[in-house]
Parts: structure tokens; sequence; C-alpha cells
């Protein structure tokens, strides 16, 4: 059984970057694919890869990571000023971030509309988790 | 100072002395000091063929190879450095840099996918540890690049987040990157599709095994390392 948490950003808002990542990554670690509301920042998302790289083992095998944003660049001037502006304020709550455990989720397809999500048969990982 | 101690007077004078040397130092020292060395980055996800094109161009200004190359995934697993490349233009112009090669960047490694490739237990799993420091390192390095060449492999789908986030973390840094798109040799090569997934930068088609368009890459780097 596939389990999808859904995290708004309110949740991580007032969390440091450190923080923020342990919460989603104990979260993958327990087989759980996260839809967290806006985005992480580029720098939080390469320390994720590092503190994923730094948890490997037996029993994980790392995460499926897409970030799905929304395309700004043919909008208005002033609708773009307005997005920063709101960014500033709120943070960045525009798009959404998909991350997974890597023993769940195959392969997320990333295209500039649509995402793809493909999973893994439940029962190899179910194989593999009583290894 | 004539009515002080003979050992409090030396003191006092070597302080003065000492002093007098840093000014001296900040004064001046930018004059003297070395030249840093410009470190030009190969950046991007396994098996895209950063170590092949470190190797070519190594092999053509320095006369020997960086690295050994492999199918499976994850050969390069330290970064490694060749120092003081110098390239030369057709005007005669010459570029020095040291050239880093990272290992690849990837969000999962696991040691059963080298076993499916081969590799007993043991060394799948050695492998796929000294990957996950591998790709710890390649991040640590980000801070450090003056300049960075993306290589993709032409052959598959550019919208992975992983290429994202290498280039979204570059781009925040302010690192000039060049992306290329590597493999173009291949049937299967797709340059539009990485050009359209990259617009904001300029993306230079290569085979790094076969050569092809490497002057070009050449030319460019003039362009990218400043």
């Amino acid at each position: 059984m596939l389990t999808l948490q859904f995290i708004p950003y309110t949740e991580i808002e007032q969390l440091s970057s450190s923080k923020r990542i342990s919460k989603l990554l104990h979260l993958v670690k327990g087989d759980k694919i996260i839809l967290l509301e806006g985005r992480l920042r580029r720098e939080e998302e390469a320390e994720l890869i590092k503190r994923t790289m730094e948890s490997i083992g037996p029993k994980f095998s790392g995460i499926e990571l897409s970030v799905v944003y929304p395309n700004n660049k043919d909008q208005a001037f002033f609708r773009k000023v307005k997005q920063v502006f709101i960014n500033l304020v709120l943070g960045d709550r525009q798009g959404m971030t998909i991350i997974g455990p890597a023993n769940v989720v195959k392969e997320i397809k990333q295209h500039p509309d649509k995402i793809q999500l493909f999973t893994k048969e439940t029962s190899s990982v179910k194989k593999k988790k009583k290894k | 100072m004539d009515c002080l101690p003979k050992p409090k007077l030396f003191k006092r004078l070597f302080y003065q002395f000492i002093t007098m040397i840093n000014i001296f130092k900040n004064l001046f020292g930018r004059f003297f000091r070395k030249k840093k060395q410009v470190k030009l980055g190969l950046y991007g996800p396994p098996n895209g063929g950063k170590t092949t094109l470190a190797n070519k161009i190594c092999e053509d200004w320095l006369g020997e190879p960086m690295g050994s190359v492999s199918s499976l995934a994850h050969e390069t697993r330290e970064v490694q450095i060749k120092e003081k490349v110098v390239i030369k233009s057709k005007s005669g112009k010459e570029l020095a840099f040291n050239l880093v090669d990272t290992p690849g960047i990837a969000t999962r490694i696991d040691y059963e996918d080298f076993v499916k490739e081969g590799m007993n237990e043991t060394e799948a799993k050695e492998r796929a540890k000294e990957a996950t420091k591998g790709v710890i390192s390649s991040i640590k390095w980000l801070d450090d690049m003056d300049a960075v060449i993306v290589v993709l492999d032409a052959t598959k789908d550019p919208y992975s987040q992983v290429n994202l986030t290498i280039i979204g973390n570059l781009e925040a840094r302010k690192t000039p990157v060049l992306v290329v798109a590597n493999k173009i040799d291949l049937k299967k090569a797709d340059i539009k599709k990485i050009q359209s997934a990259f617009p904001q930068y300029k993306v230079l088609g290569v085979s790094a095994k076969t050569a092809l368009h490497i002057e070009e890459f050449y030319d460019t780097l003039f362009e990218v390392v400043k």
C-alpha cells in the first residue's frame, strides 16, 4: 500500500534548513511519498541530496525527488514582480515538491507541464525489506 | 625609549618591525600575490561522460589521461584534479585552469544495481559506499568552482531533478556554466531537448569519445572561463 503525505508550507515555514531536511528525510525513511507545498531553496535541495547520501545503508537506498514549478517566463512584468514580492513575504509556496523513497518509487519523469511517478511492484519492495 | 632596559627595548623594536612588515604586506601584497588558479569543474549525473571529456581535454593539452572510464555507473568516486591545464585558441590566446572531475550526482545508490551488472555482493556494497561519499564531495566542491561544465548524456531525458538541482545551485552561486550535450554521435541523441530544458545557457553538442565538435568546445571555453 502506498502512503502519500501532504505537507503544507506552514508546517516547515518556521523550521531551519537543517530541521526541514531532517523532517522530510524522516518521513521518507518511513516509506511515505511526500507532497510538499512549495519548494525547498536551491541550497536546501543540494543539502537534501547530501544528507540522503549520508543516510544510505542496507535498508535505505536513497530518494526520488521532483519539483513541479510553474513556468513564469511568459508572465507580464507586473505579475512577476508581484510573485517575487509574495515569495519574499510568505516564502516560496509556488509549485510542489515530491519526494519518495527509492525502494518504493522507481522513477519520477518530469516534463515541462506534467509529472509521471512510477512505483516499484509492492512484492519486490516487501522482498527487499525482509532482507 | 633611551631609559628602557635593553631587553624591553629590543622587544619593542621587534614589534615595531613586525608592524611595519604587516603594513608593507597589506599595501603591496596584492602586487606580489600569486595569481589564483581558476577551477573548472565537470559536473553532471553518473555516466554522462564527464571523465571521458576530462580525458580528452587532458590528452589534447597535457598528453596524459585523467582517470578510468566505464559503462558501469559511479566509476569516478573521488574528485580528481589536473592542475595547470593550458589550452590555446587559434588566435594564440591562452587559457589556464585546474580541471576538476567530480563523481556523478545521484539521489539514489543501490548496491543491488551493481550486483545486477555482475559484481559480487561485497564489491557492490563497497562501490555503493564509495559512490555515496563521492556524491557528498561533489556537492561540497560546488562552492569552490569558478566555472562549471555540466555534462549531460544527450540520449537521456534532461528534465531530471538532479540536473535541475545542479544547474539551480550554480545559478544561485552565479557560477558561469556551459552545458555540454555529450554522446551526439549516437542516434538517439537529442540536443534540442536539452536546449529547451536549459534555454538560459549555451548548450554545445559534442562527442567526447569521437572528438566530434571538440574544437568548438575549446573555443567556447574561452567565453565561459574568465
